[in-house]
């Protein structure tokens, strides 16, 4: 489905011809490579599968001096977070994470695919214009935002953080779906109006198959950011609205009290998106770098 | 794309309109899409804004009942002499430019050692973009604790042996402890970029280059390089968008301190504004925040479209 993506490296091919120089340099140095490789990235990683580790022990070893290894794994920690009111601040993630990926669908799809078309006039000011409101601090229109919502009775309420969400993603969503626009062959498009096909017919059972992968990396990019996301959060919602990262800041009045809690909730918290990430990662590179992977 | 094969079906019921007004229905027709998108980000983003220019033009601090009044460009003059703002603007420069570019440096040495076939490598990214996905709240309380602790900090053990034990990252060197922190977040995102530009490259272009006798060195920097050049772009460029506006890693970290010394911008109008309730500061401090980004994003953007648009253009 994501060929184009995720070919890994055709140059990688084993047996090619040429490039013979690479091969036997292959099996001595080719292993030192291989170890270091992996010696490199688990260092790297250390910091979250210590998170992970540090969430099996009970609070008394998860604080030891030297640091351990070696323990009784534990549930213990686990069940407090969701024992404590964990639950609610999952829900309002997921409504504002999955809301605002949608509405930021529906809104980019149409806008991207206006973008993709050459005649539309000043093309690159409108995209220059909406990836300009990424640039625009967020610090700078809080106070306004707070204003309007304390105004409406909109503050600690989870739908004021999902049309921000929305809004915070828009741009990256527009510029995203463009360069997957751009990508689907011409023919096709213009063999479906010959036929007599309407716009949004053409828009959604031609267009839209061949640029699913190009979807997902879009909704993928939308979600890391929204379930993640803190300013808005912490400063427009209370004890109802509250999401997850919002949760996560309990734990910073009781510093180096609880470790392992902090562990587990904070592991518990990052799951979903870390999850979603590792299925979904070759639509991620394909976002990330927004089309421009052949 | 032909102009012929976008005109989206044009009602040949119509009885015969002038060629203007069809062609303002075509116009029409292609700009509608877009407005939806539009509008809503006008309404959401840059009508705040407009309040927020008003708001600093005017006195106005919430624990003050006397103010309110117009002041003209009196926050102005006081922000742009404040040596705490001034201190935070360097910060918000120095922990951007150093963020993105040690994670960039960091990302290129991670794809380059990922962009070849060994036992485990789907494993390897795996693990390796994972810092990315986990929520960047808990990243910094991980590293505050379980990293950073002068005591129980893994940080600390690991760099005993070389008398580096007992220092308390946090405290005596916030700065270098966020960047960190940052950079171990975003290194993956620039990793993952980069990747996708090494597996764009063709492989006659290198071949080319082993035939013609290049080393790997010079292979990396005549060949590779400057095939990366749009991707790495792009990876600054938005690199540079998100960390810029880093708040949750310096409020969970520091909270700014000792001081404000290590402040960026975005944490200390915060402090300004919620904190400090002066509403007529904090925006005129938004508006030169703006201003400045405005300036330097132009910049990026101009190379942007120069190197990234205009080749993708030409494909289609």
């Amino acid at each position: 489905m994501t060929a184009t993506a995720t070919a890994p490296a055709p140059r990688t091919r084993p047996a090619a011809a040429p490039a013979p120089r690479r091969r036997s340099r292959g099996t001595v140095g080719g292993t030192a490579l291989t170890v270091l490789t992996w010696a490199i990235a688990l260092v790297f990683v250390s910091p979250a599968l210590w998170m992970v580790l540090t969430a099996f022990k009970t609070e008394g070893i998860a604080q030891t001096d030297p640091p351990t290894l070696l323990f009784q794994p534990t549930l213990e920690q686990f069940r407090d977070v969701v024992g404590a009111d964990f639950t609610p601040y999952v829900g309002n993630s997921l409504i504002a994470t999955l809301a605002s990926t949608a509405l930021v669908l529906v809104l980019a799809t149409p806008a991207a695919y206006a973008l993709s078309i050459r005649p539309v006039k000043r093309t690159k000011d409108v995209l220059f214009f909406f990836i300009s409101t990424k640039m625009l601090p967020l610090v700078a229109v809080v106070v306004p935002i707070y204003v309007a919502a304390a105004e409406v009775g909109m503050l600690d309420n989870i739908w004021t953080l999902v049309v921000l969400y929305t809004a915070m993603n828009l741009p990256i969503a527009v510029w995203m779906l463009r360069s997957f626009f751009l990508e689907v062959p011409a023919g096709v498009v213009e063999a479906a109006q010959m036929e007599g096909a309407s716009l949004p017919r053409v828009l959604w059972s031609v267009m839209l198959p061949i640029m699913a992968p190009g979807v997902a990396a879009t909704a993928l990019i939308c979600m890391i950011f929204s379930w993640n996301e803190f300013f808005f959060a912490v400063n427009l919602t209370a004890s109802q609205a509250a999401t997850v990262p919002v949760y996560l800041v309990g734990f910073i009045t009781s510093e180096g009290l609880y470790w392992a809690q902090l562990a587990a909730a904070a592991t518990m918290a990052s799951l979903p998106i870390v999850v979603i990430g590792w299925m979904a990662q070759r639509q991620l590179v394909r976002g990330l770098s927004m089309g421009a992977v052949k | 794309m032909s102009a012929t094969a976008t005109a989206p079906a044009q009602r040949p019921a119509a009885p015969a309109p002038t060629p203007r007004a069809r062609r303002r229905a075509r116009g029409w027709s292609l700009r509608a899409p877009l407005l939806p998108a539009l509008i809503f980000t006008i309404l959401v983003t840059q009508l705040p804004f407009l309040f927020t220019i008003f708001y600093s033009l005017r006195s106005w601090n919430l624990l003050r009942p006397d103010s309110g009044a117009f002041a003209g460009l009196d926050n102005y003059a006081y922000v742009l002499t404040d040596a705490q703002f001034l201190g935070a603007a360097l910060n918000t420069v120095v922990i951007t430019a150093s963020c993105v570019l040690i994670s960039m440096a960091v990302g290129i040495g991670l794809a380059m050692l990922l962009d070849r076939r060994f036992a485990g490598r789907g494993v390897v990214r795996t693990l390796l973009i994972t810092p990315f996905l986990i929520i960047p709240v808990a990243t910094a309380l991980l590293w505050k604790t379980t990293m950073f602790d002068p005591v129980f900090g893994l940080v600390g053990f690991v760099l005993t042996p070389l008398g580096l034990g007992e220092v308390n990252w946090v405290a005596q060197y916030p700065v270098v402890s966020v960047v960190t922190a940052l950079v171990w977040q975003w290194s993956p995102f620039m990793m993952l970029l980069v990747l996708a530009g090494l597996q764009s490259q063709s492989r006659d272009v290198v071949e080319a280059g082993q035939v013609d006798g290049a080393n790997r060195w010079q292979m990396f920097t005549n060949v590779t390089l400057p095939h990366l050049r749009r991707y790495i772009e792009l990876g600054v460029l938005l690199g540079s968008i998100y960390v810029v506006n880093t708040f949750d890693t310096i409020y969970m970290m520091t909270q700014g301190g000792p001081g404000t010394a290590s402040s960026n911008l975005p944490f200390y109008i915060y402090q300004r504004t919620f904190l400090g309730f002066d509403i007529g500061q904090s925006a005129a401090m938004g508006v030169i925040v703006v201003i400045g980004t405005i300036v330097v994003a132009t910049l990026a953007l101009r190379l942007i479209f120069r190197t990234f648009m205009s080749d993708q253009e030409a494909k289609s």
